[in-house]
């Protein structure tokens, strides 16, 4: 960490040096500490290339297979170190591809800038080779995006965006830079962004509010908390540990929050939501007062809102006013960073234990174990369950491994059976559901935590989406373990086909290739499990590889996840079954 | 929740672009905007967008704050139809070829409308007003035959004090 910043200080607020822009870029990206970023080249963003080139003892860049794998590696970096991610890409179709990656990073928060070239200024707007308008196309899905046509202006411009994109509540930024902007030379000078005057990253804590929070939770019977992401962005898990344990409260997590709390912990109830568990969904509507604690409440956490927690007063912790009434009624809303506001919360709190009301909880989930973990975890069909393969890799790993799911059952699967011990330990992509994001975010998170092991548990479908970031994991030698759980369907969809379709089975049925093949065409040692008896042995190689893995199992092609609260529905309608 | 008439204001930094952010936030949400005004503010260097919509309150209220927490909008606000002053101006090119003079001056006179430019073959009128004001007058020039006719986007103006200055002074913006 020393080091790291000694090297950041060769770069700041240094004597102005005449240089290029494309220099300027590589040189800003090292003043802000960026050791690895993903990209791939083109002819707009060969200027910075040359640059990297000639910077490729100071920052490592990583040449993905496609621009999409280049953002999911960045954010991938981002989750699991809270650092910003950094993806390049050339103009028009490289600058596209990025789209999808950087409206994930929006909805689920997190801190990247990406840098694409542009044709030179003036060719803007003539419909030049590989031009596109994407200041305009990303404007919808970015926290902040701004076009650069000179070179002088790129140290600040960077220099806010990487002050916008992890400030605050976090988010994507991109950088868009004209050829003519990258070649121009110029007086350098890097200062780091500290304020921006129409910005206030955090609102004030206002001590009415969190005395207001602290009085309704005294004088609750039937508490319960529900934490997001926000919990893990603000680095709030110690306080917030502290929070629940004085004061009792059983606690339920989001997909995003996974993680933040050990799941082994005594007051974690589970995850909320669609496939969430039996007891926190059924009792959002019995509790009295429900506390938000860095999440937004989601679709696919709230069910039908007109039937949601009607009966609750509702607190909402939350850094962005935005979130606040924003699809629920907040009684107490209160603003600010969550390790602060939690911070300042705990000293008022009464000790409580809430035993008889914590008992409710125990008793659905004994009734949910029964119905539903029982026959996921230790299945007595001859056919291979996912959750047993989480469970085998849950006993592999003793919960030390960062787990790196895509979109779909094995998703619900994974975040409903791993147990994690670690903060920052569940990679998902949560509110854009972006199948192909997990086998390119997993590069990128062992890439930033290189000492942790990195399972990527992903689904025959989004497998396919993103398969050619084998490439970078075969070329950059990242040590990912990968496992796709192969039902030969898209598994969700198939599901709600059943459910709700009548059985009409459209377009979900997968015929694959030979993954084996593929994973051994890029020198990735693989193994195939389709019998129950092999699969402790094949993951406990898996786990021994120092290199990437790569483990196919072939699962039951037709299970469904349970508990589900259909769409529609309250989540108190919760099914097992 | 019923649909009415909302003033929404916007005070931004004068960057390129900014306006389809900010118009973005509306189209995110299906709303159509009746008008749109971008001029200067009372702040220096301050832009300010003036925008009409006929939507809900409360849908609003949201759409105000997703606005608020663009990095470059200094602060948004709305108003509802009984807060705000405002006023919108028309311009009507009217063919005066078959037109009765005494008949065009009285309209002219009684809808409190001036004669900005007078042709050969035609006059262009102007009338500030609301939006009903200005529908009025163009109803009873339509039959002398209308070349042309455009209106401006609303401009709007608090009832209550409002030193917006200081209101984003207090919030740290300015």
């Amino acid at each position: 960490m020393e080091t790291q910043i000694v090297k950041q200080n060769q770069y700041l607020e240094q004597p102005k040096e005449r240089i290029s822009g494309s220099e300027a870029v590589v040189r800003c990206l090292l003043a802000e500490g960026v050791d690895v970023l993903y990209g791939y080249p083109g002819g707009a963003i060969m200027p910075v290339y040359d640059e990297l080139y000639k910077y490729q003892d100071k920052i490592h860049h990583v040449l993905t297979r496609h621009e999409q794998g280049a953002t999911h590696a960045a954010q991938g970096y981002a989750r699991i170190s809270g650092k910003v991610g950094v993806a390049i890409a050339t103009s028009g179709p490289g600058a596209t591809n990025l789209i999808t990656g950087i409206a994930d990073a929006q909805i689920d928060s997190t801190p990247m800038v990406c840098i694409t070239g542009q044709v030179a200024s003036h060719l803007l707007g003539t419909d030049a080779f590989q031009e596109t308008d994407i200041i305009g196309i990303s404007t919808p899905v970015t926290k902040w995006n701004c076009q650069v046509t000179k070179a002088s202006e790129i140290p600040e411009v960077m220099a806010k965006a990487f002050y916008i994109a992890q400030s605050g509540r976090p988010g994507p930024v991109l950088v868009d830079i004209t050829k003519d902007a990258q070649f121009e030379e110029f007086d350098f000078q890097y200062k780091k962004c500290k304020n921006i005057r129409s910005y206030i990253p955090i609102p004030n804590t206002k001590k009415s509010s969190v005395e207001a929070a602290a009085n309704l939770i005294n004088n609750a019977k039937k508490p319960m908390i529900i934490w997001g992401q926000g919990v893990i962005l603000g680095g709030a898990e110690e306080e917030f540990k502290a929070v629940i344990e004085k004061a009792g409260i059983p606690s339920a997590w989001t997909i995003m929050g996974a993680s933040a709390l050990p799941t082994a912990h005594y007051l974690n109830i589970g995850m909320v939501g669609m496939h969430g568990n039996y007891a926190p969904n059924v009792l959002t509507n019995q509790c009295d007062i429900l506390i938000a604690i860095g999440m937004r409440f989601d679709d696919r956490v709230t069910g039908d809102l007109n039937r949601y927690a009607k009966q609750a007063k509702i607190i909402h912790f939350e850094i962005d006013t935005a979130e606040v009434d924003k699809n629920v009624k907040t009684d107490v809303a209160v603003l600010g960073d969550a390790k602060e506001s939690l911070k300042e919360l705990l000293p008022l709190l009464k000790t409580n234990k809430h035993t008889k009301w914590h008992q409710k909880f125990k008793d659905l989930y004994a009734i949910e174990f029964e119905e539903v973990i029982q026959k996921d975890l230790n299945p007595t069909k001859e056919g291979l369950s996912m959750g047993e393969v989480l469970k085998e890799i849950n006993k592999q790993t003793k919960g030390e491994a960062a787990i790196v799911s895509d979109v779909g059952q094995h998703q619900m699967i994974a975040c409903r059976y791993a147990e994690f011990k670690n903060t920052r330990s569940n990679i998902t992509s949560g509110g854009l559901g972006t199948m192909g994001f997990a086998l390119p975010a997993a590069i990128g998170a062992k890439m930033a935590a290189p000492d942790r092991e990195v399972v990527a548990i992903i689904g025959d479908g989004g497998y396919q989406m993103t398969i050619q970031e084998l490439g970078t994991i075969f070329q950059s030698k990242v040590p990912v373990k990968i496992v796709v759980l192969n039902n030969e369907f898209l598994g969700m969809v198939r599901q709600w086909q059943q459910l709700f379709f009548e059985k009409r089975y459209a377009s979900t049925e997968m015929t694959n290739p030979d993954f084996i093949t593929i994973a051994k065409g890029y020198h990735i040692e693989a193994t195939r499990v389709t019998k129950r008896e092999e699969l402790a042995d094949a993951v406990s190689n898996m786990i021994a590889s120092k290199d990437a893995y790569f483990l196919e199992v072939c699962v039951e092609k037709e299970n469904n996840v349970f508990p589900m609260v259909p769409s529609g529905a309250s989540v108190s309608e919760v099914k097992l079954r | 929740m019923k649909k009415q008439l909302i003033t929404v204001s916007i005070y931004t930094e004068n960057f390129i672009g900014l306006l389809n952010r900010v118009t973005t936030i509306f189209t995110k949400r299906h709303v159509n905007i009746e008008s749109i005004t971008a001029s200067k503010s009372e702040i220096e260097n301050v832009h300010r967008y003036t925008i009409l919509v006929e939507e809900s309150e409360n849908l609003i209220e949201k759409i105000v704050k997703q606005l608020e927490k663009q990095i470059d909008v200094v602060g948004a606000f709305y108003h509802l139809e009984d807060q705000t002053i405002f006023q919108e101006i028309a311009l009507y090119k009217v063919d005066i070829e078959n037109v009765c003079e005494s008949k065009f001056k009285e309209i002219i006179s009684v809808n409190h409308a001036q004669i900005v430019e007078i042709e050969k073959k035609f006059v262009v009128v102007e009338k500030t007003g609301t939006k009903a004001d200005t529908d009025a007058l163009y109803n009873e020039l339509k039959p002398f035959g209308l070349m042309q006719f455009v209106r401006s986007g609303r401009v709007a103006i608090t009832k209550q004090s409002m030193n917006i200055s200081e209101i984003l002074h207090n919030n740290k913006k300015i």
